[in-house]
């Protein structure tokens, strides 16, 4: 049911878009209004080989409200593949001809010997968000253009993380996952950004098992390919940020594939090691610095509020006030990441909240006495109520704004190091 | 043609002004086409995605300061309140004022398109009106909530008996038009018909209806040399402020595409005279935009001695750089109220425009007369290329791989980054003064000279990257795609 989107953190579905962006050479092919792709899109690394204003789109209009725009449809697909040089069409749909009941699956099925692969995914605005919207993609892709096999390689890996452009980290994140995974002596695959792409997708179905980071998007989809491909899957939810829970991560993860466990607790002995190093000379900083605060909240999706959550807790030591969901997390998923959040050190245990009204959100952190300073991790959006309630603030979730994210991530040990710098960068401007 | 300020739907630019997105040909053609009534515009049966009228409509509004726009429909139409955020955030700073304006979604439900969602439209308003106190508010339709007959008007109408301060109902549904201007109209409509009030007495004061008023000290400086206030439009805007633009001396705009329906609003309902001379960019532009001022409030003479004042300061220094940009080939993409205005500009600055691609085409504007800048072009320089694309990028590089211009001109995100990756260097005419007056009309032909010396980026980048399109389309004509309607 419509609800008061006040201080909005996510898109619809059809924002969803980006995650075929994401994939090199795949294009979306939109069955929407003109304007949708702009409006789920901004410039956050968006002119790549295809841009948003590349997408091409029936661009609906008062005549296909009323006669239906399939037959705009089959042109712009069929053109769609002599005008742009891709390698994957994805017809996505938006609101209006779900509505007016047009056949997507009719049209695309036409295309079925075209020379190019041209799928379909149900998409419109009103369906979800693009978080699912995410998994619905994926699972289009699952359905329509993998195949069961019988082949499989030991030790490939697919890793799942958060949603692309959704998630300002989503690349540096997904490339540092890798990187951990590979370290175990394990191959990762993702399909994701630079060189990952088409050919990573045909390898899905022969991996060894689905490697799910992500307290709840994606999970529809492990599920789906353990149906289809029989691939087993660890879902592990917290996405790993500095050494305590990065650590658990490869001991987790090493168990799963089979990973011999001293060379897992060897490679843990270095990386800690390498981590501590850096953690040692900044102690004192993190010390004494008179205006750092004890207690935060975070306001963003899953995945950031329990990521950080783990890392502020059980690396650095704060202590978490209450915590705020609102990427809409589907009510199935809600229970289970309440209990993460009851699995820190010291039997601490963190509130947490869902919701998407912004509104109540702030005032609740309005009247919340943090002793001191509140340390305030959220959307561009909390930047007013940090500045009212003299936080801390750093902007690391949706929307992302008044900073720029290239390849940087949070993810690991390095990334753990990357979110101190961060917060410490703003701590640093005040002295009392 | 009357324009109707009574009701609260105001149809779209293409049945209103008849205006097209689809043409290719020239200058003289579109215009005599136009003249006689034979130019239909075509439809493509391919194109790529543009932009929607309710991120003009709702964009507009939501600059307007302490309002609250509410926007009825799923949560990606009102995605769009997050980008904008940031930017009345920032604008509202660099002026030294806070804009406490919130743009509201809806988040509309499978469930809501069945059985429609007009109770919690009208909660959410109430409530929104209950936390934030908004001096006005504006409710929005969507694609969704218009197909499945949401009657935001009698939602409004109901409303109104409950919430004390102006209400207005804004018709946003994007499949309306492939004109994302329509938009414009819309939020000046709601302005006209609900915001501004009867007039009481006449102030000293023009409106200048412009986007983020990046210009605004200057402006203030250079009205007050004939002793007028400019009441700058809507970004940063009261309320308060706008119920009195009926009282203003005249109104102004930067760019006729976005000003058209308020100007012409104002002075049909109460006769405050619309400024419709081409529009003060470059020399001859500033100068024949400042001159209609001082005729229409009568400082002619204050008008002339501030020109060759100006003159004296600029024009040689505007000579100079002019010698380094003669016989520059340029291609824009731009909306109709800014490509064939900056044609003009180029063109006095001793550069070629090749072709010309705008956004829309209006045939005529609200006044019936077709927009002075094709008239000023057609009297006054040479025929050149034309086409008419909303935005459709694959014509665009199309016409560039073609005509191989020294310069890519444009005004809309997303589009001067195709032109440096096929190689050619761009400048993004993003600000709406960029060209505005002698100082940035200098300013704007050195950036011109910049960006074509060091073309590094560009060619850099273009060596490493491919392009999205096949061999085959760029061996396409251009209109192949284009069906001509009946």
């Amino acid at each position: 049911m419509a609800k008061i989107l006040d201080k909005q953190r996510y898109k619809c579905a059809m924002g969803a878009m980006s995650t075929v962006q994401a994939i090199e050479r795949a294009i979306p092919v939109l069955h929407s209004g003109a304007g949708c792709a702009q409006k789920l899109s901004n410039s956050s690394g968006s002119s790549g080989y295809f841009s948003p204003n590349i997408f091409p789109c029936t661009s609906i209009n008062e005549q296909d409200v009323v006669f239906g725009g399939e037959k705009k449809l089959h042109s712009t697909i069929e053109n769609s593949l002599k005008v742009i040089d891709a390698d994957l069409y994805v017809v996505l749909t938006g609101c209006t001809p779900e509505i007016v009941g047009d056949n997507v699956d009719e049209i695309v099925a036409d295309f079925k010997d075209a020379e190019k692969p041209v799928i379909f995914a149900s998409t419109p605005g009103f369906k979800g968000n693009n978080y699912q919207g995410h998994e619905w993609v994926i699972n289009a892709i699952v359905e329509q253009f993998l195949n069961p096999t019988e082949k499989r390689i030991p030790g490939l890996v697919n890793i799942w993380a958060d949603v692309p452009y959704q998630d300002e980290f989503w690349l540096g994140n997904l490339r540092e996952l890798e990187k951990l995974v590979a370290e175990l002596g394990l191959i990762p695959n993702t399909i994701f950004g630079y060189k990952r792409g088409i050919e990573n997708i045909k390898k899905i179905p022969e991996a060894q098992f689905n490697l799910l980071v992500s307290p709840w998007v994606g999970l529809e989809n492990v599920k789906r390919m353990q149906a289809k491909f029989g691939t087993p899957y660890l879902h592990y939810p917290t996405l790993p940020i500095g050494a305590f829970e990065t650590s658990k991560f490869l001991r987790a993860v090493g168990s799963f594939a089979g990973v011999d466990q001293g060379e897992v607790e060897k490679l843990i002995s270095e990386k800690e090691a390498y981590y501590y190093y850096y953690i040692e000379r900044f102690a004192d900083l993190f010390l004494e610095t008179r205006v750092m605060s004890k207690k935060f909240s975070i306001v963003a999706d899953a995945q950031y509020v329990l990521g950080i959550t783990k890392f502020l807790v059980n690396d650095m030591g704060l202590f978490p006030a209450k915590q705020y969901i609102v990427d809409d997390t589907p009510k199935q998923y809600r229970n289970d990441i309440e209990g993460y959040f009851k699995d820190l050190n010291y039997d601490i245990k963190a509130a947490v909240e869902f919701g998407v009204d912004g509104y109540k959100i702030q005032q609740e952190i309005e009247n919340t006495d943090y002793h001191g300073y509140p340390l305030l991790l959220g959307g561009y959006w909390e930047k007013d109520i940090a500045a009212k309630t003299n936080a801390h603030f750093l902007n690391v979730s949706w929307p992302v704004n008044e900073r720029l994210v290239m390849n940087s991530y949070y993810v690991g040990y390095d990334g753990g190091l990357k979110l101190i710098e961060d917060i410490y960068s703003v701590v640093k401007t005040r002295f009392n | 043609m009357a324009m109707q300020l009574d009701i609260s739907d105001i149809g779209t630019r293409e049945n209103r002004l008849g205006s097209i997105t689809g043409y290719v040909g020239d200058l003289k053609d579109l215009a005599n086409q136009s003249n006689c009534g034979s130019l239909k515009g075509g439809v493509r049966c391919f194109s790529q995605s543009s932009t929607c009228l309710s991120g003009c409509a709702l964009g507009q509004l939501s600059g307007i300061r302490d309002v609250a726009v509410i926007h009825h429909g799923p949560a990606g139409c009102s995605v769009t309140g997050a980008q904008i955020y940031t930017v009345t955030k920032q604008v509202a700073k660099k002026r030294g004022v806070v804009n406490n304006t919130v743009y509201i979604g809806t988040d509309m439900s499978e469930e809501d398109t069945i059985f429609g969602a007009g109770d919690s439209l009208h909660d959410i308003v109430v409530e929104t009106n209950r936390r934030y106190k908004p001096k006005a508010i504006f409710v929005s339709s969507s694609c969704a909530t218009g197909i499945i007959g949401e009657d935001i008007d009698s939602i409004v109408a109901e409303l109104k008996d409950e919430i004390d301060v102006p209400i207005a109902a804004i018709h946003c549904e994007g499949f309306k038009s492939r004109i994302w201007a329509s938009g414009f109209d819309l939020s000046d409509h709601a302005v006209l018909t609900t915001i501004v009030k009867e007039p009481k007495q006449k102030r000293n004061k023009i409106n200048f209806k412009n986007f983020y008023e990046s210009a605004r000290d200057d402006i203030i400086a250079l009205f007050k040399n004939f002793d007028v206030e400019p009441v700058f439009l809507y970004a940063n805007a009261t309320v308060e402020e706008l119920s009195h633009i009926s009282e203003s001396l005249a109104t102004v705009c930067i760019c006729g595409t976005l000003g058209n329906y308020l100007g012409n609003g104002l002075e049909e309902k109460y006769g405050v005279p619309y400024i419709r001379t081409i529009n003060p960019l470059g020399v001859v532009g500033f100068e024949t935009w400042l001159r209609e001022i001082g005729k229409t409030i009568h400082k002619e003479t204050e008008v002339e001695q501030y020109i060759q004042a100006e003159r004296i300061k600029y024009l040689p220094q505007i000579e100079e750089v002019k010698k380094e940009l003669k016989g520059l080939r340029a291609v824009l993409g731009m909306g109709p109220g800014y490509t064939f205005e900056v044609s003009r500009v180029l063109q006095e600055l001793g550069m070629e425009v090749v072709w010309a691609a705008a956004w829309h085409y209006d045939k005529r504007y609200e006044n019936g007369e077709i927009p002075p800048a094709m008239d000023y072009l057609l009297k006054n320089t040479p025929n050149f290329e034309v086409s008419v694309a909303d935005q459709q990028n694959f014509e665009i590089l199309n016409i560039l791989n073609t005509y191989k211009p020294d310069l890519y001109l444009s005004r809309h995100p997303g589009s001067t980054v195709w032109a440096i990756k096929q190689g050619y260097p761009a400048v993004y005419v993003a600000d709406e003064y960029m060209i505005f007056g002698y100082k940035r009309t200098l300013e704007f032909a050195h950036t011109v000279l910049d960006t074509i010396r060091n073309r590094s980026f560009e060619k850099n980048l273009a060596k490493m990257v491919k392009l999205p399109y096949t061999d085959w389309w760029y061996k396409q004509k251009l209109d192949l795609f284009l069906e001509k309607t009946k």
